[in-house]
């Protein structure tokens, strides 16, 4: 296994105490899987890769187990942690923006993991950026090495961060909202690239988004996440056939689709996504949910298989109907 | 039938961008160049295109945020660009802007009160008991209760906070409001309930809108008509239903294949590349998209097309619309570029 979370729990200090921000979440990954995490503002998906890179915010306390290639990285110290951390690890953030730093060329800032990490001298590790400026289809990549980012359309600050996220040949490739500050046919052109570059390294692919669209077309497994809750994992078809929890069924109803006739009402989920000082102790959909009896609201149901690697937590799996489409 | 009520005339816009020589006059950036179309009240509009198609700017523009370089924004016939700034004070009534961002667009120190009854307080100097009393009927119209009002910005999440710009939008009974990307930052199951809340409200007042978005699905669902910005120009128009099933324009045909589908079969196919060895046709002549079409040929750099309509008011800026429309939702334009 490449990556083997078990059970993680995060708590975190906030302005309204302390609140339970992930409440055991649980997956596992081999090289070459692709495995996306999808759900709404506060359900805990960037936390959770926070805490694979070890980058959580002061004070939030961890349980829980996370193995990387068979190393527990709560035993690792901060040192060991940074080793890791930008070399077998690498991670893409969502804006493109605020990830590159103004002031740095962008052949110094792809420069920097390769000379940290792989002791490469300047000169080796220039053309070494210049290489990896290539391999993300980069215009005119000589050109742009001494380049800054305010030169540079979203799009290609995307294609920076993604260079520096490969330049020292990660074995986990972590994506967090990668394609939301970018226009559509730039998502695509970028989408298409992480794909591609996964396929040929055979790294694993963790991607966090709230487009259902994405996922479909980028990942092989799925987990939906609420309220710090894994509700639904499964194979991504699968997943999308069945919707086997009510959220899960909520968010596919209230997404607009194209070919909707003008004025069509969309199903909404009543309510808002809770704070996460706020969540109940049972279910975190219980408030929410159109099924919900008083036994969701007493303890956050255990995972159900519903088919071959397809689980879900929802104590009223019978009574959601077969969806109609 | 009267006039419309918003009208577009050539609209255009260049801003200066800093000096990049010391003595070579500073370069210009087209943002609209030369934009026509008109509103009827009660209708909407919507506009798309990806980020520097000129959207934003249109939006100013017609909020008279911005003066154009050239062209004419006339709402109910008058020109506000031409207007006595106290005139310009008093038309500003009847249009109000729902902007992007509703962390941003609330001011955090003031109250929901406050920030509600603001337009009032600015365009008509109502007394307080007037502007807490209409604040209240704009507040629960957007369905949030009474108790908002002395809250601050911070007490309400995303949609709410949207929900309260709308309030805003709505005291001074409008007849155009102008949303720019209204729900892109709001959460999926928050974003229905915010689109429905919208159209909820064009149709029980009567507004008209403009709506800027770069989600096609939304402008599909809530607008009766659809223009397609690409480089401050209206490359296409027409009535959702038809321009997203026979788009007529390679760019909305490209914009549409790159929309995330669900389903089987979707797994990514490579976007469409340019053509080999078209350049880029310069500034003043010849088709801006030339560059990314797969269509494209002498004819396009040489000549820039205009916009034609057609059947049912759908028009497109393409020497090849016709081709293009008839070729299958999905189907490949590179099979259509052989025959050019």
């Amino acid at each position: 296994m490449l990556l083997e979370v078990t059970d993680l729990r995060v708590t975190l200090h906030t302005a309204r105490g302390l609140v339970d921000a992930l409440r055991g979440v649980s997956f596992s990954m081999r090289r070459g899987d692709t495995l996306g995490l999808i759900g709404e503002s506060g359900c805990g998906k960037s936390l959770t890769a926070l805490a694979l890179m070890g980058l959580l915010p002061e004070g939030a306390r961890v349980s829980g187990s996370i193995r990387f290639d068979g190393q527990a990285l709560a035993t690792l110290d901060e040192d060991a942690m940074c080793a890791l951390r930008g070399a077998r690890i690498g991670m893409i953030f969502q804006e493109p923006m605020t990830a590159l730093n103004p002031l740095h060329t962008i052949g110094r800032q792809i420069a920097e993991p390769l000379r940290l990490h792989r002791g490469l001298g300047a000169a080796a590790a220039r053309a070494e950026a210049l290489r990896l400026l290539q391999r993300v289809q980069l215009p005119q990549a000589s050109k742009r090495l001494d380049a800054y980012p305010h030169q540079m359309s979203g799009g290609q600050r995307q294609r920076v961060v993604i260079a520096i996220a490969l330049a020292c040949g990660p074995d986990l490739l972590i994506a967090d909202e990668p394609t939301t500050a970018l226009d559509v046919t730039v998502q695509r052109e970028v989408l298409e690239l992480i794909a591609e570059l996964v396929a040929e390294d055979g790294m694993g692919l963790l991607l966090i988004s709230h487009d259902l669209g994405v996922m479909a077309e980028t990942v092989q497994h799925l987990l939906v996440m609420y309220g710090g809750t894994v509700v639904e994992s499964g194979p991504t078809e699968a997943v999308f056939q069945r919707l086997a929890h009510p959220y899960t069924r909520g968010l596919f109803a209230a997404r607009p689709r194209l070919g909707l006739p003008r004025g069509t009402r969309l199903a909404t989920i009543p309510g808002r996504v809770p704070e996460l000082a706020d969540l109940p102790a049972g279910c975190p959909f219980a408030e929410r949910c159109p099924l919900a009896v008083d036994v969701c609201r007493q303890a956050v149901p255990a995972p159900m298989a519903v088919g071959p690697r397809h689980e879900v937590r929802c104590v009223r799996f019978d009574a959601l109907p077969q969806p109609s489409r | 039938m009267s006039a419309p009520l918003l009208q577009v005339r050539d609209l255009a816009k260049h801003y200066r961008l800093p000096r990049e020589k010391l003595l070579s006059p500073p370069p210009r950036v087209q943002a609209l160049a030369g934009v026509s179309f008109e509103l009827a009240a009660g209708r909407s509009l919507g506009v798309v295109g990806e980020s520097g198609s000129g959207k934003s700017t249109l939006a100013r523009l017609i909020m008279a945020l911005e003066a154009p370089s050239a062209g004419q924004v006339l709402l109910d016939g008058q020109d506000l660009h031409a207007l006595s700034p106290a005139a310009l004070r008093a038309a500003r009534e009847k249009l109000q802007m729902v902007f992007q961002d509703p962390y941003g667009s609330l001011d955090p120190r003031r109250t929901v009160l406050h920030t509600v009854a603001e337009p009032l307080r600015m365009l008509e100097g109502a007394a307080p008991a007037e502007q807490r009393e209409r604040a209240a009927e704009a507040l629960d119209v957007v369905g949030l209760g009474l108790d908002a009002l002395g809250k601050y910005p911070h007490e309400f999440s995303g949609g709410q906070r949207q929900r309260i710009a709308i309030a805003r939008a709505l005291i001074t009974r409008p007849r155009l409001i102008v949303a720019d990307e209204p729900v892109s930052a709001l959460d999926v199951s928050v974003q229905a309930q915010v689109l429905n809340l919208m159209q909820d409200l064009q149709d029980k007042f009567g507004l008209a809108m403009l709506f800027i978005s770069h989600d096609l699905a939304v402008v599909d669902m809530v607008c009766d008509e659809v223009i397609v910005l690409y480089q401050g120009r209206i490359v296409e128009r027409g009535a959702p239903a038809t321009l997203f099933s026979q788009a007529a324009h390679p760019y909305t045909r490209a914009l549409l294949g790159a929309v995330p589908r669900l389903g089987p079969g979707t797994r990514t196919r490579r976007a469409p590349q340019p053509a080999a060895g078209v350049a880029q046709a310069s500034a003043d002549k010849g088709c801006a998209f030339a560059a990314r079409c797969p269509l494209a040929h002498a004819r396009c750099l040489a000549e820039r097309p205009m916009l034609r309509a057609w059947v049912g008011g759908h028009a497109a800026a393409c020497h090849l619309a016709e081709q293009v429309a008839a070729t299958p939702d999905g189907g490949e334009l590179s099979a259509l570029a052989q025959n050019v």
